[in-house]
């Protein structure tokens, strides 16, 4: 299985490479992909130059062009989807059916991958996808059970990509507006979820509270960490009663389920975190290695280190156990 | 003067008990002034079997009544059972089914069909990729912009297209059952606890300030999205059917404030205090329509200057 790889600057991208990323994938600085923040992402001599440094060592480049295109201003994703092709990217990874009908009519020779905020999530879904634009794979949205995985698989042709390890959207990707709803700013329209710009924390006596645009989404007493307000993380009250209403504040880690990911016929291995630092990013893409390369039992060790980096310090396998829904 | 803006009743997004689901549509059939009503589960497979001893009954009666009824297919679908569901749907070739996913996109290649507020078409690319694929209407996903709106539109003239014009809004939707879990239980044994809040169960802040709304796996806004435009000024977006969806209240007297707005014998300041008056509990919000937050409410005047700017 790949290992597929996040990079948010050129110095993460060689950190992944040298790491030992299969592939890496980013995006360009702007609104045409899902990690649309400040600071972030490719302008186009770093394109080039990154995927020539990663051809130099077998590794790949994708390219995410996983928004939704604005109405009227088309032309900024089919000019980034010819630069990225130009560039040399082995693949672009596209949300959008009109910027599908574009890359698989104007660029039929650019391999095309389904983003996962394509929310392709069954059987039908993937054969309208690969008979209308030649999709060669699609990144699974983190709705499905392992055995769902494996009953997709067996019955398409195109290769499978799944999310393993990093920040896990609780809701079916590319189909929420909460952050929109919350802030006018959404994944889909701006390739941001819950943005910094919307963000403010509050003294209340000893209590922290995180704000996005209106809303409360946290409080924090003295001894608790104050965490990121992303919208479905965040602690609710409903019949009186405070929780979180929709997800604790966990990551995802199904690393201890590779023998299964394998026997369900995934072809790559995707990590989520392209906002990360490249000391993160450099030693998640190493333990991922060298967990893959290890024997089953030596497996769980390797994947201790990294549990300091998870978010909240707790992990979960997410909707890939039948369990969690 | 009556304009020929038309109103579609979306689907039920609720689980509402079989009996009172049947008498719902029957009075929608008897007194409403919807053209078109979409029928059928859209958020969850488990709840199916409680409109399926009526649905017959239901389809025939609001028929007679001179509605279109088309069938609507559910947002998100993972198992078999739930894909041969979007198939035996796409099988009835007497009414317009209305896709909500890429599974019943397949399913109904080809062929007429709509395409409802669950498909993400957000520029006329996309709605054109549709087009071909047998899409007529298309009603258009809620977070949109006017401004996207009235391009979509402009680009894509042989689809009729739709706004989400009333009802709490689709925001999100998971393998995950909130609402079960917020009583203490998983998706696999709900026991259909999402039945007791026919309106949504309220998800408030923890400083106390209404918020959303869960219903079942989906996730839907406190607040209700009220476009109240002018006939003008939706018809020069180019749209032609304003979708009311259905919430627990006298959703005829809604459907009677609309066609009102339509036929401009009311102003919008008096159709969203009508609204406020049918629905006393839900605050009006249009905030998308104007590029703003969802859950803002954007007054007449400021929304002439937002639409001028």
């Amino acid at each position: 299985m790949e290992l597929i790889c996040p990079a948010g600057t050129p110095s993460s991208f060689r950190e992944a490479v040298e790491a030992g990323a299969d592939a890496v994938y980013c995006g360009f600085r702007d609104e045409t992909n899902a990690r649309n923040f400040p600071g972030l992402n490719f302008d186009l001599s770093e394109l080039r130059e990154a995927v020539g440094y990663a051809r130099a060592r077998s590794v790949k480049t994708f390219v995410a062009l996983n928004t939704f295109m604005t109405a009227g201003k088309e032309d900024l994703w089919y000019r980034r989807a010819h630069e990225a092709t130009d560039a040399g990217a082995d693949a672009l990874i596209v949300a959008d059916f009109g910027l599908m009908a574009y890359v698989a009519e104007r660029l039929p020779q650019q391999r095309l991958h389904i983003s996962v905020q394509a929310s392709a999530s069954s059987p039908d879904a993937l054969f309208y996808l690969v008979e209308n634009f030649g999709a060669a794979r699609v990144v699974l949205p983190r709705t499905l059970t392992i055995s769902d995985i494996a009953r997709i698989s067996r019955r398409v042709g195109c290769e499978l990509e799944v999310f393993v390890f990093g920040g896990l959207c609780v809701m079916a990707e590319g189909r929420c507006s909460l952050s929109s709803y919350a802030t006018g700013k959404s994944p889909n329209m701006n390739g941001v979820c819950s943005p910094a710009s919307h963000v403010r924390y509050r003294q209340a006596g000893s209590d922290m509270m995180s704000e996005l645009g209106n809303f409360t989404i946290n409080r924090f007493s003295a001894n608790e960490p104050t965490g990121y307000p992303t919208l479905c993380k965040g602690r609710f009250e409903i019949a009186e009663s405070k929780t979180y209403a929709f997800e604790d504040p966990v990551s995802l880690d199904v690393m201890d389920q590779l023998d299964e990911l394998r026997a369900a016929g995934v072809k790559a291995l995707k990590v989520e975190g392209r906002q990360r630092g490249k000391a993160y990013i450099s030693e998640v893409v190493s333990t991922l290695r060298a967990t893959l390369n290890a024997a089953p039992h030596e497996r769980a060790a390797l994947m201790s280190r990294l549990k300091a980096l998870s978010e909240g310090q707790q992990t979960t396998h997410g909707a890939y156990e039948k369990r969690w829904r | 003067m009556t304009s020929s803006v038309k109103l579609t009743l979306g689907p039920l997004l609720y689980l509402w008990p079989t009996a009172r689901w049947r008498d719902f549509y029957f009075q929608v059939a008897d007194e409403a002034p919807v053209d078109v009503v979409v029928l059928g589960e859209t958020v969850c497979s488990k709840r199916l079997h409680f409109m399926e001893p009526e649905f017959g009954a239901v389809v025939e009666r609001l028929e007679a009544a001179g509605k279109e009824v088309r069938l609507s297919t559910l947002a998100l679908v993972t198992l078999d059972r739930e894909a041969n569901y979007q198939r035996s749907l796409a099988g009835d070739d007497t009414r317009l089914v209305e896709a909500n996913d890429l599974s019943a996109l397949q399913a109904l290649k080809g062929r007429s069909h709509a395409i409802g507020p669950f498909v993400n078409v957000y520029n006329g690319a996309a709605a054109k990729v549709l087009a071909r694929n047998g899409a007529k209407e298309i009603c258009l996903p809620p977070e949109l912009p006017a401004a996207s709106i009235a391009e979509i539109a402009r680009s894509c003239p042989d689809v009729g297209f739709e706004l989400f014009a009333f009802g709490r809004i689709p925001l999100a939707i998971s393998a995950r059952c909130a609402h079960a879990r917020s009583k203490g239980r998983t998706k696999d044994n709900c026991q259909f606890v999402c039945q007791e809040d026919p309106d949504g169960l309220p998800v408030n802040t923890i400083s106390g300030q209404p918020f959303l709304a869960l219903n079942g796996v989906q996730t839907v806004s406190y607040s209700c999205q009220a476009l109240l435009d002018a006939p003008d000024e939706t018809l020069s977006l180019g749209i032609r059917s304003l979708r009311l969806s259905p919430q627990n209240c006298d959703m005829t007297a809604v459907a009677r404030v609309y066609r009102d707005l339509l036929d401009s014998s009311l102003g919008s300041d008096q159709a969203a205090s009508r609204l406020h008056e049918i629905h006393p509990d839900l605050p009006l919000s249009n905030g998308f329509h104007h590029g703003r937050a969802g859950a803002e409410w954007i007054a007449r005047l400021r929304n002439a200057e937002g639409l001028a700017r």
